[in-house]
């Protein structure tokens, strides 16, 4: 290619850029001139905006777990939700585990039955006295991220090596029905152990209540409050975002997996064991979810449907965001959690009743009407 | 001539169809059951246990299987008798009813309209069950109201806390013993205005279905009679999880109260949610912020934890009164299981008792007589005080408890303690209320 050719082909993609960033900030202008016109005001905007974003955050990262295992093995995953779901129940487990207590009778005191009360105290109370003993209690859900990457790991390895790879070659139809069968006996087997009530699992105290973001960024007091376990959970996200990201971008096993998954077979003919590294990243994938669903316990109590509830989601912000596309699944993921933050707002509410329930799929609707393909999808995927 | 095109085998076939398809959806209507559909003809009788036993609400519903099962072992004579040692009619021995051994089914309603009334449907052309009892869900519980008016079987209303239940949507089949919005409304109002005063700026986030709107409407009137405002009325989905997007709005609503009309898990999570954006330590306009959920249940109190700490509501009864028709209850209950019964296990268990005690006293099984027995029935000994069946709508009017969440709890069923029994007078109401106008009781259709 002569230099002018190359030249004008930077040109083009600078213009294509350009004219791509003109329509986002448009965009973002008429969203705020349109808020602004409703009656939203700035602290109320800032505070819808910071929960959209914690609520893309999870969307995001279940999202991304989803391309991946798309991206790489080309399975719809519907038990990727359940995976979320065994996340945060890790924290519930890990909450159980460290309240595992010894049993006194103290005859002094009576319990509803009028019997001498039975009263118990946690062997790390006992071991490590009241107040350390508490204080590991009260860690519980940071503690369980140690319990959640080796259990995903190894729930993923066998979720992959004992089923799914079987349906590798069958239509995706019968990979949506395994993965959905397999997500309903994950949920069910999850509330034989657990029942179906929500169940705490609260944030550390030091983490716990909430933090004047408004005072931060110049605004009055008690405008913007916003609870710190959700800003925690933003930057957790986007940690774990951030390093899945270099993990593919800058290690050689990642490089490998990058070309896997833009060509497949040519990485087979170079000797490479792809499934091999296909089947390591299905695990990342599920430890990626249970580190969601392990965080976000604190924010939502932890019951046997929470993976359903968040998986549905999480399939529009995949296919808005562009099926095999990965920084399209964050994209989306934020970009609709934003927008369903404000579509619960009262002002937009009056204007459209109804659109919280409706505005993810409203939007994907439009997107995908304007561009098929997602937000930044790939040519050629899901298109045969 | 004339030129036909039906044939004899035609006519036959066609006739036999038209036939079974104009007789199946009148089969639970049809003569073909002595007079009263599913009659009871051997020395047993058959009732149905229709709750959720899968679903958000799985724990409430188990929690009334269990009450259940106690009831059908207390009426076989089975047990210490529980509230039969108590119940103020002696008409039930311990023989069964009506000499006839109790025997149940159960169905799972999934807290799902649809599913509840197949499950019921299941139940009464299945099975054979001669009543309907339990279930948690006021759009259930009208669903299946509904089916038994149409199969002419009793429904006994379980955990339903819509004014629509007994309202617009009230049947001549159907008995609530559980208490409504209206009732809560009226209740927390005197009590709301001593602990908070009368200058209150109330939002409100509001289930979006029949229970939601009815309980909304009737905590709106009840504050707004105290002089409080409202600021604000959002409905939230159903089963929503993350409410933060409904709650952040509050902040900067001005309102100084939350009224979080939410049940189960729903409430668990609003309620947990509102505590982590700081509204429990929040002020406004030199006030405290308050959080109020209308109505409680023991099994949500131990969900939400600590945060419920000092939030009023309301409750049909709870297992730490201390008349003798409770203790009778919480020891049979408490024995069996291990742990004290809720609210909707006490509900349960007690309508399963008035049932078998109004056939005894009808002497029979037939709806019309049941119904009929209950209607205006008077009676005492089972937890709530001094109780009446109104005839004009079937629903018991009876002492409603305030309740606040225990600031210090002792053990792991201290959640919630009693601030008031708000006597029945507080809380009756005509049939004619406009909350609980547009419906016509209609009459008892005995399935003949």
């Amino acid at each position: 290619m002569s230099q002018d050719a190359s030249a004008a082909a930077s040109s083009a993609r600078l213009r294509q850029l350009m004219i791509t960033a003109a329509i986002w900030i448009g965009g973002f202008l008429a969203i705020i001139f349109l808020l602004a016109a409703i009656g939203v005001s700035l602290p109320q905007g800032v505070v819808q905006t910071l929960d959209g974003l914690s609520k893309g955050a999870a969307y995001a990262l279940i999202a991304l777990g989803l391309t991946l295992i798309f991206g790489t093995l080309g399975v719809v995953n519907f038990a990727h939700g359940a995976l979320f779901m065994i996340g945060a129940f890790c924290a519930v487990t890990m909450q159980n585990m460290l309240s595992i207590s010894k049993t006194t009778i103290d005859a002094t005191q009576k319990d509803f039955l009028g019997n001498p009360l039975k009263v118990e105290t946690p062997y790390v109370v006992d071991w490590f006295g009241q107040s350390a003993g508490n204080a590991i209690i009260d860690w519980a859900v940071p503690i369980a991220i140690l319990l959640v990457i080796p259990v995903m790991l190894l729930v993923g390895w066998v979720m992959e090596r004992g089923l799914i790879k079987h349906f590798y070659k069958r239509p995706h139809a019968d990979q949506i029905l395994v993965t959905f069968g397999l997500a309903i006996v994950l949920s069910e087997v999850v509330r034989y152990f657990f029942g179906a009530n929500p169940i705490q699992s609260p944030a550390p105290d030091a983490f716990s209540g909430s933090t004047d973001i408004g005072i931060m960024i110049g605004l009055a007091e008690n405008q913007v409050v916003y609870p710190v376990w959700r800003i925690v959970y933003f930057f957790f996200s986007a940690a774990i975002i951030a390093a899945v990201f270099a993990f593919l971008q800058f290690t050689t096993f990642g490089m490998v997996v990058r070309a896997g998954m833009a060509d497949r077979e040519t990485v087979g003919m170079l000797g490479i064991d792809i499934d091999k590294r296909f089947t390591v990243m299905f695990g990342i994938a599920s430890a990626v979810a249970g580190l969601a669903g392990v965080m976000y316990a604190p924010i939502l109590s932890p019951y046997y449907t929470i993976g359903m509830d968040f998986l549905v989601l999480s399939f529009v912000v995949v296919v808005v965001g562009g099926m095999g596309s990965l920084p399209g699944a964050v994209l989306a993921g934020f970009l609709l959690g934003v927008l369903q933050s404000f579509a619960a707002m009262n002002q937009v509410k009056a204007i459209v009743p109804g659109i919280d329930q409706v505005i993810i799929y409203l939007v994907a609707i439009i997107i995908l009407l304007a561009r098929p393909r997602g937000l930044m999808g790939r040519k050629g995927v899901m298109e045969d | 001539m004339s030129n036909s095109n039906f044939s004899r085998r035609g006519v036959l076939k066609t006739g036999a169809i038209a036939g079974a398809g104009l007789a199946l959806p009148t089969y639970l209507s049809a003569a073909s059951h002595a007079g009263y559909t599913n009659a009871p003809t051997g020395s047993t009788v058959k009732i149905g246990f229709n709750v959720p036993q899968t679903g958000p609400y799985a724990e409430e519903g188990l929690d009334e299987l269990r009450a259940q099962e106690l009831a059908i072992e207390h009426l076989n004579g089975m047990g210490d008798g529980g509230m039969l040692n108590t119940f103020s009619s002696k008409a039930l021995s311990g023989n069964g009813i009506l000499g006839k051994k109790v025997e149940f089914v159960t169905g799972d309603t999934q807290t799902k309209s649809d599913v509840a009334r197949a499950s019921a449907q299941s139940m009464i052309q299945k099975d054979g069950v001669i009543m309907v009892n339990g279930g948690s869900s006021s759009g259930v519980a009208i669903a299946v109201q509904g089916l038994c008016q149409e199969a002419g079987i009793i429904f006994m209303a379980g955990l339903t806390h819509s004014n629509d239940t007994t309202g617009k949507d009230k049947k001549a089949n159907g008995f609530r013993h559980f208490f409504n919005g209206y009732m809560s409304g009226a209740a927390l109002g005197p009590v709301l205005e001593a602990e908070y005063g009368s200058d209150r700026n109330a939002y409100h986030l509001t289930a979006d279905y029949t229970w939601g709107w009815t309980q909304q409407e009737s905590m709106q009137a009840s504050t707004e009679a105290i002089g409080w405002r409202t600021a604000q009325n959002v409905l939230t989905p159903v089963g929503a999880g993350d409410f933060s997007s409904y709650i952040a709005p509050v902040l900067n609503s001005g309102a100084d109260t939350l009224i979080l009309n939410h049940y189960g898990g729903d409430m668990v999570n609003s309620l947990t949610q509102a505590v982590q954006f700081g509204l429990k330590d929040k002020q406004v306009n030199g006030k405290d912020f308050k959080i109020i959920v209308p109505l409680y249940s023991e099994l949500m109190a131990a969900g939400a934890g600590s945060n419920i700490e000092g939030v009023f509501g309301s409750m049909n009864w709870n297992w730490q009164l201390s008349d003798a028709g409770t203790a009778a209850f919480v020891k049979s209950f408490g024995e069996k299981y291990g742990f004290p019964p809720s609210g909707s296990a006490h509900t349960c268990y007690v309508q399963t008792l008035l049932y078998a005690d109004a056939c005894e006293r009808a002497g029979t099984f037939n709806p019309c007589g049941v119904a009929e027995a209950l209607e205006g029935f008077k009676f005492d000994g089972m937890g709530n005080g001094p109780t009446e069946y109104r005839a004009e709508d079937h629903q018991c009017f009876k002492d409603v408890l305030v309740m606040k969440g225990t600031e210090n709890p002792t053990n792991q069923y201290d959640t919630l303690e009693i601030v008031e029994v708000t006597p029945r007078a507080q809380v009756e109401y005509a049939p004619d209320h406009p909350m609980f106008a547009g419906g016509d009781l209609g009459t008892c259709n005995p399935g003949a």
